[in-house]
């Protein structure tokens, strides 16, 4: 019996190191996906890819890519960063990818970066916002293979700030923050310093705890303080339950907060009518009706039978712009796509019009959307100026 | 053992180590994903037999396994990164660290027993988790990152085989039957005049001490830690290793560390629809072999004699 384990052992040891690594001359562009298709932010990924999917079979649609087809290697990292390091390696080391996209969060980004630097091969998240993604924080230097084609955190409380004073007027403002959340802490000081800078006054700001659930006290004393405008950079669930016990109060000045309240449940917690008056910036707009916009849209419903989020919108824009760089290169070496990357200047993106800065972060405006109703209007869109 | 036994599997052990060396980083046969399942294989071995100590050979149900580890990481990773403190080191205080959070966890909850002690060890774990987002030194919910990638094979495998061999020797020590016959009746081995408490604690903070090791190797290969990646699931994940490799086998929990990581490797392409496999496995598992796949046997160094010829003709233990 002992032996017959030990043999068994044996075997299993040598099929899982052996058994997968079969090499073979390939005819198709392979672009490796790395994304959280199960787990906790499961839904982040999978839209994530579905625009990923959606672009790549819009480019083999039309011929493919010099005559390539390309293929994608999609696998799951469970939402696991350590799990996230384990697939990007299998797509670098067997799957020969040589191009890498994702992950979705931040952490398990942060843990790819090192295989993909090891190996030179590109890697591009599409909502990665950690600026420590594409710059060593040690060293302050941009990691030459990592891109993100989503805006970092900063620009959307300086678009933020500046929708608050000039497009709505309002110069006395209160910050309602997750103290507990770095995405919300990070919000609130950027917003503050740029509204102050730009000559408003910050009239009172608190932070709640991610299990707070009465936030009435709070927001009678922002009433007091007259404030004209609440800043609430937080998640949709907190968002929804801070705006309905505002309104309930009678609270009706504008609501301002960030891409965190991209969600359908913001409605149907808060109800349509206390979310009049809200605003947010965001990625997108799928109400927007530029024509990129308008035509991912209508493609994405026809694939889908679903409105494409942000995370969708992001996707589709991390394919396209990888794909057009293979093919205006014509090259499928990573070195020479990695360096067209760098470069990239004014791509026609669904997400606006992009242009990697320095340290691989996309320049491009940030929508205002607009809570009418229940429904998502764009506002306008804005360019950070820094 | 006798020296015969103890030359031989030291050879074996040797040769292990040296054709994995080689292979990874002279010949080049291993390839980056190999590699980290293998760290992997590693650090579930240390995770799986430290766990069987506590549930395996001493009877408690305890949930809280990734919060020692969180422990073991956070400290390590620290000390390397903001104190210089070589590798080594960093890894043992950790563990001791580890360790130390066993005892102060372990005095007040090991009076618990069966489902209440689970649950309190589960609570305590999360305690570990809640605390480490709090704390803006170590990066709140984003955590640390750029630690330094120092875990190699030769360290993984080092640890890997100190704490089999360490938990071996204490289970068949006499501490380690004081903590057997608290198993298997905990009544009885009272009124033989063992000190369940004393046992119960030491078994609890030793488990503790190896899953900090195992953080710390984690840490230093990994790159970053989150409290997240120590939640509730890595928990489990260990647990589930010792239930299918045997309660109160240490040859059970090593081939199921190694079974789980390479499988889950093997299946990396189905996604998510590994976590079906894994669980209708457990169930097959459960129902036709509910003492795990190894039950309470061991692989013993005396297999060296039946294959290989023997020289002497005594032979004993």
């Amino acid at each position: 019996m002992k032996r017959i384990m030990l043999i068994a052992f044996i075997a299993l040891l040598a099929v899982s190191l052996i058994g997968c690594s079969s090499e073979e001359t390939s005819d198709t562009i392979k672009i490796g996906v790395n994304y959280e298709l199960s787990g906790p932010v499961a839904t982040y990924g999978n839209n994530t890819v579905d625009g990923i999917k959606l672009a790549i079979q819009e480019v083999n649609d039309a011929g493919g890519i010099n005559g390539k087809m390309v293929e994608a290697v999609i696998l799951d990292n469970k939402s696991d960063p350590a799990e996230a390091l384990s697939v990007a390696t299998k797509l670098i080391a067997e799957e020969q990818v040589i191009a890498h996209l994702g992950p979705a969060t931040s952490g398990a980004a942060l843990n790819v970066v090192p295989a993909v630097t090891d190996a030179k091969i590109p890697m591009i998240s599409g909502s990665a916002t950690n600026p420590d993604v594409t710059v060593d924080p040690a060293t302050g230097e941009t990691r030459e293979y990592v891109f993100r084609t989503c805006f970092t955190d900063p620009p959307q409380a300086i678009v933020g700030a500046a929708f608050a004073m000039d497009n709505l007027g309002a110069k006395k403002v209160a910050i309602y923050y997750d103290n507990t959340n770095d995405y919300s802490k990070g919000l609130y000081q950027v917003f503050k310093a740029e509204i102050e800078a730009a000559g408003g006054v910050v009239v009172a700001e608190e932070g709640f705890s991610a299990d707070d659930q009465e936030f009435r006290p709070t927001l009678t004393k922002f009433k007091d303080a007259g404030a004209e405008l609440v800043y609430v950079p937080a998640y949709y669930e907190k968002v929804a339950k801070i705006i309905s016990q505002a309104r309930e109060l009678g609270i009706d000045v504008p609501f301002l907060g960030a891409d965190g309240w991209d969600s359908p449940d913001l409605v149907a917690i808060a109800g349509a009518a206390a979310l009049n008056n809200t605003y947010f910036t965001n990625h997108y707009s799928s109400s927007d009706d530029a024509p990129e916009v308008a035509d991912f849209v209508k493609a994405f419903q026809a694939a889908y039978d679903k409105t494409p989020d942000s995370f969708a919108a992001l996707g589709y824009d991390t394919a396209k712009l990888l794909l057009a760089v293979i093919a205006e290169t014509g090259s499928e070496d990573p070195q020479v796509i990695t360096d067209a990357l760098a470069a990239t200047k004014d791509f026609p993106a669904v997400t606006g019009t992009l242009t990697f800065d320095e340290f691989h972060n996309p320049i491009k405006e940030i929508a205002i959307i607009e809570m009418v109703d229940g429904a998502q209007v764009l506002n306008t869109k804005i360019a950070p100026s820094n | 053992m006798t020296k015969k036994q103890i030359l031989v599997l030291s050879s074996t052990l040797f040769f292990v180590w040296f054709v994995v060396y080689m292979a990874t980083d002279v010949w080049g046969l291993i390839n980056s994903f190999q590699q980290v399942n293998i760290i992997w294989a590693g650090i579930n071995v240390i995770l799986a037999v430290s766990l069987n100590l506590v549930v395996g050979f001493t009877g408690q149900l305890a949930l809280g396994h990734a919060g020692f580890m969180a422990v073991g990481a956070y400290t390590s990773a620290v000390l390397t990164m903001h104190f210089g403190i070589p590798y080594v080191l960093a890894i043992l205080a950790g563990a001791v660290m580890a360790f130390f959070m066993g005892i102060v966890i372990g005095l007040p909850t090991l009076r618990l027993r069966g489902d209440y002690l689970a649950i309190a060890t589960l609570g305590f774990g999360e305690i570990i988790r809640g605390v480490l987002v709090n704390i803006d030194y170590v990066g709140g919910a984003a955590g640390i990152n750029g630690i330094a990638k120092i875990t190699n094979w030769t360290w993984t495998y080092i640890f890997t085989i100190i704490t089999v061999v360490l938990i071996n020797n204490f289970i068949h020590s006499l501490h380690g039957k004081a903590c057997i016959t608290i198993r298997d009746d905990e009544v009885a081995s009272e009124l033989m005049g063992i000190n369940t408490t004393y046992y119960k604690t030491l078994a609890f903070s030793m488990g503790a001490f190896f899953a900090g090791i195992a953080g710390g190797l984690y840490a230093h290969y990994f790159f970053m830690i989150q409290p997240a990646t120590f939640a509730l699931q890595k928990s489990f994940d260990a647990l589930v290793m010792v239930v299918l490799g045997g309660l109160g086998s240490i040859t059970g929990a090593v081939l199921a560390g190694l079974g789980v990581t390479f499988m889950n490797a093997a299946l990396i392409e189905l996604g998510a629809f590994r976590m079906v496999i894994y669980s209708v496995l457990l169930i097959l598992v459960m129902m036709f072999r509910p003492q795990g796949l190894m039950g309470n046997k061991e692989f013993s160094a005396r297999v060296f004699d039946r294959i290989l010829p023997k020289r002497g003709g005594k032979d004993d233990v």
